[in-house]
């Protein structure tokens, strides 16, 4: 009789379906597997594919990498006391982002229109990145190399902020990319 | 020990209450509702802090409050409140005695003990590592300690429950297949053993590792296992409050099931589908890769977004033909306008299957689409989700299901009743609200579980632009619109439970386990039948629903679909 009740139909399974049940499932069938394939399709031809490349890494090799990259294309320092360095790699080249309480190491100077691999991990808890105001979001792992490939596309000061909640001083872990 | 046999008919409602049984079912709402009054208490920090303008708490304060509320509500109100809703449909609706009264008790004890240590450790400040405790990130070891007791507790309700099936089933008290109510309940409670199972993979080894047994919880691992958990536990949510939906539909408009094929159906997908989908929380994260993601979040997603789809028409249908045959028959929309709209049992369980479609429902599907986490991630339009399925669609379903169990489970009459009325309302739209202005901040690029957007002090700051603090100022507004709300339900229903007239109703008899065996049941002749006396239009029964659930599917599309033209003007990504 009601949802509360047994069914009065004992073999309720043999019920035949009313039109408005049929339709609408058939309906949000389909539906959902646009959906599904909306997403192979992206990685085909669609632009913004989050990496599947990503390495087990510990922290010393990590920073070593980092410091190695930061020797090399330094170009001047930021931050007043704290003088973080501004690193210009050259296009294509692999570039350390480090992040750790709370900080991302170093700031980045890029290109408009050519590619970067940016490698990200943390050397304690997770951090989020976030790149604003683009709003591209990824999630960075102690432990593990993320390997992503960017194209900054418009010259102009971008800002990374940590979105994943990473203790008191969460809110200070802040940075900047120039795109020139 | 001799089995307490002891049961009560409600004269008003029918249902037929057995002694401890009931008297669980109300502690546990009591203990739910204890919990949620803590948790609202603690939403005015949130709410207060991150509308900047104020920014009441100092970041401490703030992450520790965040924690509390997050445990308090997510966890403690909800499934104390299940426990209750499990309990209802296996005894209650099965007329059966519940199973094992004392292990109820004893989990029932667990649950309150484990929510209290777990408080605690909390309140002692170290431990503020939000809900999800992501480790590397440790707490105070009686952190884990009380959410694997209170786990422990609620996995010991679930077994009771199974257990009352089994007797129900022995002592013949139905005829038949379960109501489709207790079926979603058995939904619930095998995600929640699943849920649990995994709660306790990953909750144990790293309590040894806060102990110092273990020296190394990998992050990328415990984050996989947690969602197992943290994501299941909302699912169990889902299937409890859908069932919610079902009864009140039931019990409001004697609503009958458009068919049970369907919507059991629709219940079984839940189950062999949606634990996959917790695989959504790790779109952003290394070393999984895309045919992983790809497949967990939408194969296995998006046929529980199906069965979702497929409640959501099926709920509202059954009660446009339990009017239609009341004879609201006129037009598309009679039957929903001629609805009762002032009795909060309905208009509370209306706004829940709404607001749970069109905003958790539509919101949750981007957040699990691959890509289009990529703009989403962690920002405060995953909070704006979430209220919008576990608020306006969890805890707005159980209150409303709690004024019909004032009367019925309480036997106290409802104070206020001019108040209940409105406050579905207060606590919906301020819940809406909530729900929308975070999500525009999100999509505006605002993180969530953070304390200052403005980066005061920071040496390389980043500006919002002011429409991102115009969002978060609206959404502080509607939060507290909604805290009013949960106060107004906090103040009916203790104050009806505890202050509220009696209403006289027959006591407890003892009844023999024969006198308990259901009647035959009928001869079936007139089974087998479809809708032949249908009303209706278009040759459907509830063409009024069909038209509704059109306006959904449309905004669905255009949204997804925005979502993804918004993605393609981001930076390429490879």
């Amino acid at each position: 009789m009601s949802a509360i009740l047994p069914p009065t139909e004992r073999v309720w399974w043999k019920q035949p379906l009313d039109r408005v049940e049929l339709m609408w499932i058939v309906i949000a069938l389909v539906w959902c597997l646009i959906m599904f394939f909306m997403m192979p399709y992206w990685h085909i031809y669609g632009k913004q594919n989050l990496s599947n490349e990503a390495y087990r890494e510990t922290p010393e090799r990590f920073s070593k990498k980092a410091d190695d990259m930061i020797a090399k294309y330094k170009v001047r320092e930021e931050g007043g006391d704290l003088k973080v360095p501004v690193v210009h790699p050259p296009a294509g080249s692999d570039v350390y982002m480090i992040a750790r309480l709370w900080q991302w190491y170093p700031l980045l100077e890029l290109e408009a229109g050519k590619s970067y691999r940016i490698h990200l991990m943390s050397m304690d808890w997770l951090h989020g990145f976030s790149l604003q105001p683009e709003n591209i979001n990824i999630e960075v792992h102690p432990g593990y190399d993320h390997v992503v490939t960017v194209t900054p596309t418009h010259p102009g000061t971008y800002s990374i902020v940590c979105n994943e909640y990473c203790g008191i001083n969460h809110h200070t872990m802040t940075s900047k990319i120039y795109v020139k | 020990m001799a089995v307490n046999r002891m049961f009560r008919t409600c004269p008003s409602s029918g249902l037929v209450f057995h002694e401890p049984a009931e008297k669980l079912m109300r502690w546990n709402a009591v203990a739910a509702a204890v919990s949620l009054l803590i948790g609202g208490l603690l939403a005015i920090g949130v709410v207060l802090t991150r509308w900047q303008a104020v920014h009441l708490l100092p970041a401490d304060r703030f992450y520790q409050v965040l924690t509390a509320h997050g445990l308090n509500m997510l966890v403690f109100w909800i499934i104390f409140f299940e426990i209750a809703v499990l309990y209802f449909a296996a005894s209650t609706l099965l007329k059966a005695r519940l199973a094992t009264p004392g292990m109820a008790w004893a989990g029932f004890w667990l649950m309150v003990l484990g929510a209290l240590i777990n408080n605690y450790s909390v309140l002692r400040g170290d431990s503020s590592v939000m809900f999800t405790s992501y480790a590397p990130m440790g707490a105070h070891p009686t952190f884990y300690l009380g959410l694997i007791l209170f786990a422990v507790g609620a996995l010991i309700a679930c077994f009771v429950f199974f257990g009352t099936l089994v007797v129900a089933k022995a002592e013949r008290t139905y005829v038949g297949s379960v109501p489709l109510v207790t079926f979603g309940a058995v939904t619930a409670a095998i995600i929640a053993v699943f849920t649990i199972a995994s709660g306790a993979i990953i909750l144990i080894p790293t309590f040894l590792w806060s102990v110092g047994l273990i020296d190394h919880v990998d992050s990328l691992m415990y984050r996989t296992i947690w969602w197992a958990f943290g994501h299941s536990s909302q699912q169990i949510n889902v299937a409890a409050h859908v069932s919610v939906w079902y009864a009140i539909a039931a019990i409001v408009f004697g609503a009958k099931p458009l068919s049970e094929k369907v919507s059991r159906t629709a219940f079984l997908l839940y189950i062999l589908f949606l634990q996959l989908a917790s695989a959504h929380h790790l779109l952003a994260d290394p070393g999984l890769t895309s045919n992983w993601k790809i497949f967990n979040t939408s194969y296995a997603m998006y046929l529980a977004v199906l069965a979702s789809m497929v409640h959501g028409l099926t709920v509202p249908g059954a009660i446009e033909v339990a009017q239609r045959g009341k004879g609201f028959n006129h037009g598309l929309f009679e039957w929903l306008r001629k609805a009762p709209w002032g009795n909060p049992v309905f208009s509370g369980m209306f706004m829940s299957l709404v607001g749970f479609g069109f905003l958790g429902g539509i919101s949750g599907v981007m957040m699990g689409t691959e890509q289009l986490n990529l703009i989403i991630h962690n920002t405060l339009y995953v909070p704006g989700h979430f209220h919008a399925t576990v608020v306006i669609g969890t805890t707005l379903a159980f209150m409303s299901l709690t004024y019909f169990l004032i009367p019925v489970l309480f036997r106290r009459e409802m104070m206020f009743p001019g108040m209940a009325k409105w406050q579905p309302y207060v606590f919906g739209l301020g819940m809406t609200g909530v729900a929308l202005f975070l999500m525009a901040a999100g999509t505006l690029g605002v993180p969530r579980r953070h304390w200052d957007m403005s980066f005061a002090g920071n040496t390389f700051p980043y500006e919002f632009p002011g429409s991102a603090w115009l969002m978060m100022a609206l959404a502080g507004i509607s939060g507290l619109v909604a805290i009013v709300g949960g106060g107004m339900y906090l103040l009916i229903t203790v104050g009806s439970v505890f202050l509220g007239k009696k209403i006289p109703a027959p006591g407890f008899v003892h009844v023999r386990a024969a006198q308990g065996v259901a009647p035959a049941p009928k001869p079936v002749s007139a089974a087998i039948t479809g809708h032949g006396t249908a009303v209706g239009a278009w040759g459907m029964i509830a063409p009024g629903t069909f038209t509704l659930a059109m306006v959904f599917l449309v905004s669905f599309v255009l949204y997804y679909f925005i979502n993804w033209k918004y993605l393609a003007t981001v930076w390429p990504l490879k």
